[in-house]
């Protein structure tokens, strides 16, 4: 386990890999955008306001698996102090924030053509507002506190308290938005998607995780490129010390 | 048996300093009575909306005013250095700040709670509704206190730190601000049960309480311990 710990490797090894995935990744983003934008029929329903769904959905997906991930990193973290772990979490706050914040605001132009209205308190919308409250909290704390070591490990603490909250607040919101709107606009069993839509939005779905894990890993090599940085700053400043 | 009365003199402590000192506590009150007072000036002096609303606004105004006091929680033991003793304390960190926790609730929430029926008053409410209210707002309390001391100890490596703990805790009151204004909108008949009666909402309301007096205190031990290194 700590073999991989080591943040010399993880700089060595994803050095190579990418340019690799960025190619791939600017591929699929091309390919995946002209597919969901301009070959997919617009929906008989919807028309053409069907087509945010492509930019949407992931989004949200990766808006909850982010906050999964960094909740599972924090646990790493608290438990085998796996320096790799605090700089994927810390790199991956800011990543996950912004794809709620996608999320939120497609969802709130679907919103408007669809529903009349920007915004709906509907039981998810409701929730993912929460979720970006908490990344903000998580993203505001490892910035207030200076000691990075102190920091990692409140940070952590922080994430694995949200994330055993994050049932308990979708499970009230829903019994709040039961209770005072009886007819919500979004079915949770939902109408059957017809394959037209679900292949593209299925690429799209590979398309958005791999472009977290090439800008996770690029925010990641940063931030240990900016650790190494300050300690040679406090060793060079130690030393100049030394010899006045 | 050496535990118990290390946290009995915790509390002891805790509440006699806060007594004495006194300032924080009268602040939160102080806070509390004017958001509810300046809520009819955003509304208007129509007396059935400001009834309607009045739990939600009881229940709000009092998290915020809580809010401001819990930096205190841990802020002033860190600065004057009582922290470190209890660092050496022979009782258990989570067990600490769940004494220090129960403190605070004991010296900034009950008086809260007191001044309730008298806010009550300038919202136009009903006995049976401020009842259905103070039901709520006791039993959802602890979970204020106790998420609260989460942030406090988490914010307490932070100068000033007072600002953030807003921010990391309010998201977390979601639930307990739903169950605890679904309570009071729903009456006194606490044997009432069904989606209209208060009885699911308070059940709820206590399942919340005594899952944040477990989870508080051992990630606000957490917190505590990562500052002390």
């Amino acid at each position: 386990m700590s073999k991989y710990a080591n943040p010399h490797l993880f700089m060595k090894y994803s050095k190579p890999l990418l340019p690799w995935v960025g190619g791939l990744c600017t591929i699929m983003l091309v390919v995946g955008f002209v597919w969901s934008f301009y070959l997919v029929p617009p929906d008989y329903q919807q028309g053409g306001s069907v087509r945010i769904m492509f930019v949407h959905v992931p989004a949200a997906w990766l808006s909850q698996f982010v906050y999964a991930s960094i909740a599972a990193a924090s646990l790493v973290s608290l438990i085998w102090r796996h320096a790799l772990a605090d700089v994927f979490a810390k790199s991956a706050a800011p990543l996950g924030a912004a794809f709620t914040l996608l999320m939120l605001v497609t969802g709130s132009i679907w919103g408007k053509p669809m529903w009349g209205t920007w915004w709906e308190w509907d039981a998810r919308l409701t929730s993912a507002l929460i979720l970006f409250f908490l990344y903000l909290g998580y993203i505001a704390l490892w910035h207030t506190i200076e000691n990075q070591q102190v920091a990692a490990r409140n940070a952590a603490i922080l994430a694995l308290v949200g994330f055993i909250n994050i049932p308990i607040i979708r499970f009230s919101v829903d019994w709040w938005n039961t209770l005072h709107q009886p007819a919500s606009v979004i079915r949770s069993d939902g109408p059957s998607i017809d394959s037209v839509f679900l292949a593209p939005l299925l690429f799209m779905l590979v398309t958005y995780t791999i472009f977290f894990a090439l800008m996770v890993v690029i925010r990641m090599r940063t931030e240990i490129m900016r650790r190494r940085l300050s300690s040679a700053r406090y060793a060079s400043a130690a030393f100049e010390e030394s010899v006045a | 048996m050496r535990t118990l009365s290390i946290c009995i003199a915790i509390v002891r402590r805790d509440v006699l300093l806060g007594w004495r000192s006194g300032a924080g506590v009268a602040t939160a009150i102080g806070l509390y009575g004017l958001i509810v007072v300046l809520v009819p000036f955003g509304l208007g002096p129509d007396g059935d909306l400001l009834s309607n609303v009045a739990p939600g606004i009881l229940w709000i105004a009092l998290s915020l005013a809580l809010l401001l006091t819990l930096d205190r929680l841990f802020q002033i033991d860190l600065e004057d250095g009582s922290l470190d003793l209890l660092f050496h304390s022979p009782a258990e960190l989570e067990l600490i700040v769940l004494a220090k926790s129960l403190a605070h609730w004991l010296i900034a929430l009950v008086p809260l709670l007191l001044v309730t029926p008298v806010l009550s008053l300038f919202l136009n409410m009903s006995i049976d509704r401020t009842l259905a209210t103070m039901t709520s707002l006791t039993l959802g309390s602890p979970t204020l206190v106790f998420i609260g001391a989460i942030g406090a100890a988490l914010s307490v490596a932070i100068k000033r730190g007072g600002i953030i703990i807003g921010l990391l805790v309010l998201p977390l009151y979601v639930p307990v601000i739903i169950f605890g204004v679904g309570a009071a909108q729903a009456g006194t008949n606490v044997f009432f049960a069904g989606a209209e009666g208060p009885q699911a909402s308070l059940l709820f309301l206590s399942a919340l309480s005594l899952f944040s007096v477990v989870l508080g205190p051992i990630a606000g031990a957490a917190a505590l311990r990562s500052v002390r290194s």
